[in-house]
């Protein structure tokens, strides 16, 4: 569903903005293309059918990813070795290769001439088989929108659970998702971005969110399925591919079903101080991965937003959906499963702020026509008045629907104050169902004039966010970054954690999993 | 005049609150009346049930209204004051820039084998802890955060070439102590390594810690739980800067 475009914007103006994130971010692509990680290696490993943790709970990716990169580095991919091993000393799978790799009782080669082909040819076979799991899981996704439907309306009314169990949040989103949610999404614990592997098996125990698992995936896409065919309408379930893991997780994503995954280009650098290089090369095959899922991504833009001002840093989250459209496209996403981020942070003191958010709404509205764009509700502004807090909600509801956004993350009035009471979480849905329901079709009614606040505040946010990408591209985007153009926060592309786990790639190397990716599911089969 | 006050709804004296709270049971005349019921063991008398409205299958929601039987006299309140002044960032930045007259240096760490550094990180990373920003978005603060299981010499170097004003170190795990331990074993490093005036401030912080063991620890300060990023950068402000130039 293309939106119409209702601001008098230069369309020319519109293709340099487009024309400068290419451009800047063409050489960080190239850096991508020419680096792995160990998350890479691993995710590859997953993809090719290794799962499980040794009884200390590491898992078995890593161990065997530890034992190669011991013996060979990482520098020629992890298949090469990996599938030489296999094939040269005839094991059966990557399980007990696994285990005989931890025990140390492997010793990795790189293979040259036949014995490198036979080993890509046996590792491709193997990663061929979980590039299926996710194409059937696609399908699988595809057949039961059409059987069971879509929601009725836009945006989609996304809810957050997050109680650090996985068997307690399995109620909690079921019974969201009858009180109206069409998405649930399971808020990670407080520091899984940090940790350099990804936990194994069903959780119940987590720092203000429930750990991303494999497990903890299956048996929420398996109690959603039950809910969605009770309530006549898909529930998508969301989760993060985000950090040390990006790309491990957003395999487990596809493997599992998920719907949507946060993945946004920066957010781990800028926030999380994850070394530029290791995001960047990690998340262009969690893009990947999710462009085969057919996973929706959601950006990180709100962020921005929380940490400088909204109405002087708005052009900054103009830039950053750019980009990320720019790295999305490049991975392989098309328009329908981009959930370019943006929210409603202006300081409501502020005269004319629910004009600008609009202006702001809108401008992101005809800049990305097609994408399911992702509205983000206060935090910042929020206070301990809960009373206010819910008046600030229905304008941010009102925001969204005048506006035309693809999903609504539906605001708490005790955002800052507690985690959010079933109460609250019923008061937060009444409040959008109201909107929705008095005026959702205002979409269609909202035309402002060609002369008015409106219109000009958004040329004036595209013209800076085009003043801001040129800068960026003199200087150079990992530059840009590392002298602090976004946020405040500055980077530079040899510090920051996960550095260590990045080589260059050597001639020989060798990834199916890209490869298989890059080649798109026609030729696959 | 009286210092015993009550609660102001439209007129002096009279009592008047609102109050909203869930039960977990349908909608139904018995829940209205466990719900007046609450609200009169709670001291509102009357209590009035204005709104209420089941969520999903199995709870409700009200809204009471009530006069509070209860009194209080301003004279008994006791408060205890924190021992320095909650600074905004803003407010932290410019004391910095101002007195300090450079950067404030600030290394974080979790020591030992502990790999759990939601602590340090909810203080630190810029994404913070409970809406509040982490010391990374201090404009004036130059934050280092070293991650987790550094060994102490390592840390005690870092801090020494960085030549840090302060010290943060967050410490989860406690089976056997450990926490204690590692505390112990830092606070001595550093007096080993650096003659008093020189040594940097040295704060831990830990869910399981007592804030009143300081002394016995050899830091100057414990943090333990719901401490927020604003705390830390209040207390380094005051210990730091403005309790010197008090007594100087």
């Amino acid at each position: 569903m293309t939106a119409p475009a209702l601001l008098p914007l230069d369309t020319d103006l519109i293709a340099k903005a487009r024309r400068l994130a290419r451009r800047a971010g063409q050489p960080v692509v190239d850096i991508a293309r020419s680096h792995t990680t160990v998350a890479v290696e691993r995710a590859m490993l997953r993809l090719a059918g290794l799962s499980g943790a040794d009884p200390d709970g590491i898992p078995w990716v890593n161990r065997l990813l530890d034992a190669v990169r011991a013996d060979v580095g990482i520098g020629h991919g992890a298949a090469l070795p990996v599938f030489h091993a296999m094939l040269s000393e005839g094991h059966p799978d990557l399980t007990l290769l696994a285990h005989k790799a931890a025990a140390g009782a492997v010793k990795f080669t790189v293979p040259t001439g036949d014995a490198a082909v036979a080993a890509r040819r046996a590792a491709r076979a193997a990663v061929a088989g979980g590039v299926e799991l996710i194409d059937r899981r696609r399908t699988e996704r595809d057949a039961l929108v059409a059987e069971i439907g879509d929601p009725p309306q836009r945006p989609w009314i996304y809810l957050i659970v997050a109680t650090g169990d996985i068997y307690e949040d399995i109620p909690q989103a079921q019974a969201a998702a009858r009180a109206g949610a069409d998405v649930i999404a399971v808020i990670r614990s407080t520091g899984q971005s940090l940790l350099d592997y990804v936990p194994e098996g069903a959780t119940r125990e987590g720092f203000a969110g429930t750990y991303a698992t494999g497990e903890n995936f299956r048996l929420m896409r398996a109690a959603l399925d039950e809910t969605s065919r009770e309530l006549g309408r898909y529930i998508r379930l969301t989760n993060y591919a985000s950090g040390l893991c990006m790309p491990e997780i957003a395999a487990l994503a596809g493997m599992r079903r998920l719907d949507m995954m946060l993945n946004d280009s920066m957010y781990g650098i800028l926030f999380r101080d994850i070394n530029p290089i290791r995001t960047f090369v990690d998340q262009r095959l969690s893009r990947q991965i999710h462009a085969r899922a057919g996973i929706i991504i959601n950006t990180g833009e709100d962020n921005y937003l929380t940490t400088a001002d909204a109405v002087e840093a708005a052009h900054t989250v103009t830039v950053s959906q750019l980009l990320n459209e720019f790295f999305a496209h490049e991975a392989g996403l098309t328009d329908d499963l981009l959930g370019l981020g943006h929210a409603f942070e202006i300081n409501p003191d502020l005269k004319d702020s629910f004009r600008m958010e609009l202006a702001h709404a809108l401008l992101a509205r005809q800049l990305f026509p097609d994408a399911p764009l992702k509205w983000m509700p206060p935090t910042r502004h929020m206070t301990g008045d809960v009373f206010k807090g819910n008046l600030l909600d229905g304008f941010f509801n009102l925001a969204g629907a005048m506006t035309g956004q693809g999903i609504l993350l539906v605001g708490m009035m005790t955002e800052a104050v507690v985690t959010p009471w079933l109460s609250d979480r019923d008061i937060a849905l009444q409040n959008v169902r109201y909107v929705l329901n008095a005026c959702g079709g205002l979409v269609e009614d909202f035309h402002p004039p060609a002369d008015g606040f409106i219109a000009n505040r958004a040329r004036q946010v595209l013209g800076e966010a085009v003043d801001l990408l040129e800068k960026i591209v003199d200087d150079g985007l990992l530059n840009a970054i590392a002298d602090g153009t976004f946020g405040i926060m500055k980077r530079p592309a040899d510090a920051g954690r996960g550095l260590d786990g990045v080589e260059p790639h050597a001639e020989d190397y060798y990834n199916p999993a890209t490869d298989l990716l890059e080649s798109g599911p026609e030729t696959t089969g | 005049m009286s210092n015993v006050i009550r609660p102001y709804g439209d007129t002096t004296g009279d009592g008047m609150v609102q109050l909203s709270f869930t039960l977990p049971v349908p909608h139904d005349k018995r829940a209205e009346g466990a719900a007046a019921q609450l609200a009169g063991k709670m001291g509102l008398d009357p209590a009035m049930v204005v709104h209420a409205a089941q969520i999903g299958t199995s709870h409700t929601f009200f809204v009471v209204y009530g006069k509070a039987n209860h009194l209080v006299n301003l004279d008994d309140v006791n408060v205890v004051e924190r021992d320095y002044p909650l600074l905004t960032a803003k407010e932290v930045n410019g004391i910095v820039k101002e007195r300090l007259g450079r950067k404030l240096v600030v290394v974080g760490a979790c020591i030992g084998t502990d790999a759990h550094t939601v602590g340090i990180d909810a203080i630190l990373n810029i994404k913070g802890f409970a809406g509040e920003k982490g010391l990374e978005y201090y404009r004036e603060l130059r934050v280092l955060n070293l991650g987790a299981q550094v060994a102490v010499p390592d840390l005690v170097n870092r801090a020494i070439a960085e030549q840090a004003d302060a010290v943060l170190v967050s410490q989860v795990v406690t089976q056997r102590d450990a926490h204690l331990h590692n505390t112990r074993e830092m606070s001595a490093a550093f007096r080993e390594a650096l003659p008093p005036q020189r040594r940097p401030l040295l704060i831990i912080g830990g869910p399981r810690f007592d804030e009143t063991m300081a002394g016995e620890l050899g830091v100057d300060r414990i943090f333990s739980r719901g401490t927020t990023p604003a705390d830390v950068a209040s207390y380094i402000t005051h210990a730091l800067i403005t309790s010197k130039e008090m007594v100087a």
